[in-house]
């Protein structure tokens, strides 16, 4: 991951106005994607305009859309903004995905309990806490095996993702289960003792959260001490060292963080959205924000726009499937040329300055 | 230079034609020229000891013989016949083996693995001879190794021996040595000068570059000193042969240290001065880098208030480590005292705060945050405390009006302090280091190599701000390779060989003798 | 309980567990290659599906079961291509480029299925077995282990083959080379992106094979996503067996049949959740990466990009 360097604050290009280049660096590689992304449309015979402009249309301009788009929102940016905080410091936490089932299965077990013994508001937010600290723990073995034996966080961080999975389903199963239902799912949380939604709207109180969060973690890693350590301890390990940052105390810290705030986003759809947990619950959500999260340069607020276009993408794009027949995989695709146009004009841009 | 001479010499006297000759080679990189037309010759039958500090452009000479840089000018000429060392593989195909100063074997794998390595993947390999061929080689050299052991087990004098059979097995003819008695023991030494000793009678031609100039008065037959990319002076095999060892060490430090020529005349010491208090202290202090296996061990000196305390050695005989271990960044036995007080288990960030400064030699892998701005990088060894964070939040106000005042007065060349450091020049780099290690209450100031790597101007620069900051009282010690340095700013000079300070002398007229010696390997009684 | 120790069943869970083990097993070996070469294949998913669509729509097609295995070896080396010229030739990041290629296949096939089966859902009929005769007359194991299709035995015996490949030639030499240390395997005049090249293409075409086998075998028909994760599985293997291609096929196998005894409980009725049968394979690899983790490491320079005369 080395070429991913933080953006200058302060660019160099002569002449041109400062924005100039990130934005056509940013803008090139999404209009190479869409039109690659029109091109298999064409060739398995859709209309690419047409699918464009009712995605946009059904996720984007009608209001009922909009407010599905922004609710699809909520987890992916709380797990964008856990995983930007491992991957800016060098950490690959790919069980992200096993962090964010424990969380919602922790909620949906905790949550319908509390909100019966105490009033809406701190119960949801005990639950939360739950979910997070279930995160966190189930992140410790990979930070450990990391942190002592050198260990590559990625394939123990997998393992205990594909674990967390089954192990959900099995405690829905066996401890957890509604008797109340026919389906292995925990107990319902009634509508009303759900988060709040915003006045007005079908959207919860969860975006303003994930919203805080991921702002939060924005200025945190870029204005903070523990911040700035974070990121030199993803930058260059050895300068860390150099400036007497304890990094093995750090790797731990930052894996069980991560793991806290993946934790996190699935208490949060489950008390804003889901209401119970079902044992065949695994939206895979990880696989969607990895790539979003290289695609905003692990930067907040780039994160939180290209989530926006993904889930505008992602709720025309199931209406799409449903009227036009275009499956709504097609957004998997244009991700994919996403990356893959972007790395390529990273390429060009190094090798250019390399040649200069 | 040496180029008319060596060319024309009489094809009736000397050995009728070189097996290889360097005519004229430059080579030049981004701001730099690491050979400036260098003419050399190897002779068949011959060890050809090549002298030089490091930066003298040994390694770039090796990468063009070994085809994997070409040169910008000049020509090499192999028996006679101009030739184009294309790639490794040519190289090979000419003759030319290469032992590499970093090991080129591949850990994991066995010794005969590693000697069999080079044929395109479908062949068969054939274990029974190269079990034959290389007992064979044992015998002939002298060797006692496992050929089934994994490489990454043996000792490094034993690796060192696989790899010269192998580029012996896949050279023959030129065996080029890159500096191989770097990480060897005493004995590992001697035996390697067995080998060579070996090799040559069989007719070998032998390139051996070292740093150490006993090595090369009694391995070779030839010797040529490189200093800053030129040949500085050669003596031929005869003239060599003709000498007693004692003549031959003579003119070669001579040649090395460019005694009378451009040496003590060009030297301006350090006015002597009286100095004050014991300022720091290391007591038999001992440790391992963490990152090679190069360490130290019962290492003690002292620098008083406002007095350089050089440190002179080959690179790689435990200097870095040591200083690591004063700056806290690795562990260590034995204690470092500051101004009396023993420092004892105080990290890095403590330390600094205390005024014990490092400056390291490794600016940008370690020294610096690439891609962080300037500014930050003033403050790397300040982070989370007051002024510049209050409650963890960063002041950018504060450590800017900081970065500005130092940015000025080390006069950084960059278009603003939020420029990322990475794209300063080596030079400037350096000035933002040094500005951070000597602002505020620096008491004692650790250099590694300070002007290694920067143009005549940055060093000119650095080395006043070493000056002027022990006349501002700091003590400070320097950790150089480049004798000359040391020699111009110290006030005593201790002598670092294979991990232990073999001795302390007060610089003068005679420091560069006595240092030299016992960098070459005679011990100050 | 006694009643699914039967023998039919214990035959069906033993055959289930070899036919869910032969994708694994092949895709492992390829990435093992691969890694060895340093390049970590995180598009291996990607490359598992592709194969799987392109074999099952070319033995549909009309092209035969083996005419299907061959698009399938075919579409996991186009894929391997894309890894090669990004990664392996401009040394673009190893892991955004897998990513990119595991989503834009998952998203392709996808597309393709709906636009050709999705309203007719073909099947393929059941693959030809061959019993090997004499053996699979022995009770148990021989219905569960010697009637198979032939592309399952080849599956079986690949690892052997490799086995006897690395030791018998200079590719295993190599690859670990260009993997620990390219500037040595440079230095001795091979061709390092040559080398690397080879491990990669020979990952897309084991991990293409495997998927046909997925769809054309495991289960005859396509489904979008149907790799379900076994090439992050085939990874986690190849990373556990090293050197060792008869390790991936042990691990392939012991995955296989959680898989395998999970179907097969499910459908004998069993009350315990089959989920934790699922998770013992994954548990087991954390109990080694535990017990055994200092000793666990990875090719030195795998994910760097090589290019020569840089240090």
């Amino acid at each position: 991951m080395s070429e991913m360097t933080e953006a200058p604050r302060v660019a160099a290009a002569p002449r041109l106005p400062g924005w100039a280049k990130p934005l056509a660096f940013a803008l090139l590689p999404v209009l190479a994607a869409l039109l690659a992304g029109a091109l298999v449309l064409w060739a398995l015979g859709s209309d690419p305009l047409n699918y464009y402009t009712y995605v946009v249309e059904r996720g984007l301009l009608r209001t009922r859309g909009l407010q599905a788009s922004i609710v699809h929102m909520i987890p992916l940016l709380i797990l964008g903004t856990a995983l930007i905080v491992s991957f800016r410091a060098g950490l690959w936490n790919l069980g992200i995905d096993g962090q964010y089932i424990l969380g919602t299965l922790t909620a949906g077990v905790v949550a319908p309990k509390l909100v019966a013994v105490m009033p809406v508001v701190p119960a949801l937010f005990l639950a939360m806490l739950a979910g997070a600290a279930v995160g966190a723990l189930w992140a410790l073995p990979p930070a450990l095996l990391r942190a002592k034996h050198g260990i590559n966080e990625v394939i123990s961080g997998l393992m205990m993702s594909f674990m967390a999975t089954s192990l959900a389903a099995a405690i829905i199963k066996l401890w957890a289960k509604d008797p109340a239902s026919l389906e292995p799912q925990t107990s319902t949380i009634p509508v009303e003792q759900r988060l709040p939604l915003l006045p007005g709207t079908d959207i919860n109180l969860g975006i303003v959260i994930a919203l805080v969060v991921t702002i939060a973690a924005h200025l945190a890693i870029s204005r903070t001490s523990a911040g700035l350590k974070l990121r030199i301890l993803g930058l260059n390990p050895a300068a860390a060292t150099h400036a007497g940052l304890p990094a093995p105390r750090m790797i731990v810290l930052v894996l069980c963080l991560s793991g806290a705030i993946g934790g996190f986003a699935g208490a949060v759809e489950l008390t804003g959205v889901l209401g119970k947990m079902q044992a065949s619950w695994n939206p895979a959500y990880g696989f969607a924000v990895v790539p979003l999260v290289f695609l905003a340069r692990m930067n907040g607020w780039a994160m939180i726009a290209f989530v926006f276009a993904f889930s505008v993408l992602s709720i025309g794009g199931a209406s799409a499937a449903v009227r036009l027949g275009v499956p709504q995989s097609f957004t998997m695709v244009l991700v994919g040329f996403l990356l893959l146009f972007l790395a390529l004009a990273e390429w060009i841009d190094q090798t250019r300055r390399e040649q200069a | 230079m040496t180029y008319e001479t060596e060319i024309r010499a009489d094809p009736a006297t000397g050995p009728a034609q070189p097996l290889v000759a360097l005519e004229g080679v430059t080579k030049r990189f981004p701001g730099v020229v690491a050979n400036d037309a260098v003419t050399l010759e190897f002779h068949p039958g011959e060890v050809h000891a090549l002298l030089g500090e490091n930066g003298a452009g040994k390694s770039t000479l090796i990468s063009m013989l070994a085809g994997v840089q070409q040169p910008d000018e000049g020509r090499i000429l192999i028996e006679g016949v101009p030739t184009k060392i294309t790639s490794p593989k040519h190289a090979l195909s000419l003759g030319i083996g290469t032992v590499y100063q970093h090991r080129m074997l591949v850990p994991t794998l066995t010794v005969a693995e590693n000697l069999q390595m080079g044929a395109p993947w479908y062949r068969r390999p054939d274990r029974a001879a190269i079990r034959e061929k290389f007992a064979e080689s044992c015998r002939a050299f002298g060797i006692d190794i496992d050929i089934d052991r994994v490489v990454g087990e043996l000792s490094l004098g034993e690796q060192q021996q696989v790899e010269i059979i192998r580029a012996l097995w896949r050279g023959g003819k030129l065996l080029v040595l890159d500096e191989p008695t770097a990480m060897l023991s005493p004995a590992g030494v001697r035996e390697l000068g067995r080998m060579m000793g070996r090799m040559r009678d069989a007719g070998v031609s032998i390139i051996f570059i070292t740093h150490h100039l006993s090595e090369a008065v009694e391995f070779g037959n030839r010797v040529s000193v490189l200093r800053s990319g030129r040949v500085a002076g050669a003596m031929s095999a005869d003239e060599v042969a003709a000498l007693t060892p004692e003549a031959t060490r003579a003119r070669i430090v001579d040649l090395m240290f460019g005694a009378g020529v451009e040496g003590d005349t060009k030297i301006e010491r350090r006015a002597r001065r009286d100095h004050g208090e014991r300022a720091f202290e290391v007591v038999g202090l001992s440790g391992k880098s963490q990152k090679g296996d190069t360490g130290f061990s019962d290492v003690t000196f002292h620098v008083q208030e406002g007095e350089i305390f050089g440190v002179a050695g080959v690179d790689g005989n435990g200097q870095t480590p040591l200083a690591e271990a004063i700056a806290g960044q690795i562990p260590c036995q034995g204690d470092v005292l500051l101004e009396g007080r023993a420092l004892g288990r105080a990290d890095v960030a403590k330390r600094y705060r205390l005024g014990l400064r490092y400056a390291t030699d490794d600016r940008l892998g370690e020294g610096t945050v690439a891609s962080l701005p300037i500014s930050l990088n003033m403050v790397l060894k300040q982070i989370g405390r007051p002024p510049y964070w209050r409650g963890g939040v960063q002041r950018d106000a504060l450590i800017d009006a900081h970065a500005e005042s130092l940015f000025e007065e080390f006069d950084v060349r960059a278009p603003s302090i939020h420029t990322p450091i990475g794209k300063l020049s080596g030079g400037n780099i350096q000035k933002v280091l040094l500005a951070r290690e000597l602002s505020g209450a620096a008491k004692v100031v650790v250099y590694n190599k300070p002007t290694h790597g920067l143009d005549l101007k940055n060093i000119e620069t650095t080395r006043r701000r070493i000056r002027d900051g022990a006349d501002n009282g700091i003590a400070t010690v320097l950790i150089s390779t480049d004798l000359e340095e040391i020699l111009s700013l110290s006030d005593r000079i201790g002598v670092m060989v294979r991990g232990r300070m073999v001795g302390v002398v007060p610089n003068g007229p005679d420091a560069r003798k006595r240092v030299g010696a016992m960098m070459a390997g005679e011990s100050e009684e | 309980m006694s009643g699914l120790l039967t023998e039919t069943f214990l035959a069906a869970l033993l055959s289930g567990a070899v036919v869910a083990a032969v994708p694994l097993i092949l895709a492992g070996l390829g990435e093992q290659m691969s890694e060895r070469a340093g390049v970590l294949n995180i598009g291996l998913e990607g490359m598992i599906l592709g194969g799987a669509y392109a074999g099952f729509a070319a033995a549909v097609g009309g092209w035969g079961i083996w005419g299907g295995f061959a698009a399938g070896i075919l579409a996991g080396m186009a894929l391997a291509m894309i890894m090669v010229v990004f990664c392996v030739r401009l040394g673009i990041n190893q892991i955004i480029v897998g990513i990119a290629i595991t989503l834009g296949v998952t998203g392709v096939t996808a597309l393709l299925h709906n636009v050709y089966f999705a309203r007719t859902y073909p099947r393929l009929p059941a693959p030809e077995k061959w019993a090997i005769p004499g053996l699979s007359q022995i009770p148990l194991i021989g219905p569960g282990l010697f009637d198979h299709h032939l592309m399952t035995y080849a599956a079986l015996l690949a690892p052997f083959v490799l086995m006897w490949l690395y030791k018998g030639s200079f590719l295993g030499l190599n690859l670990s080379a260009a993997g620990e240390k390219p500037e040595a395997l440079d230095a001795a005049g091979i061709d390092v992106t040559r080398t690397r090249t080879t491990g990669a293409l020979f990952a897309g075409a084991m991990a293409g094979l495997g998927g046909a086998y997925l769809s054309e075998i495991g289960s005859g028909i396509f489904v979008p996503a149907m790799s379900h994760g076994s090439g992050f599985i085939a990874i986690v293997l190849a990373m556990l067996a090293r050197h060792r291609p008869v390790w991936v096929m042990g691990g392939a196998l012991l995955f296989g049949l959680c898989l395998s005894a999970a179907t097969a409980l499910q459908v004998g009725g069993v009350e315990i959740p089959t989920d934790f049968i699922q998770m013992l394979p994954f548990a087991m690899v954390m109990a080694v990466l535990i017990a055994f983790g200092r000793k666990a490491r990875l090719p030195a320079a795998l994910g760097t990009p090589y290019r020569r005369g840089q240090r």
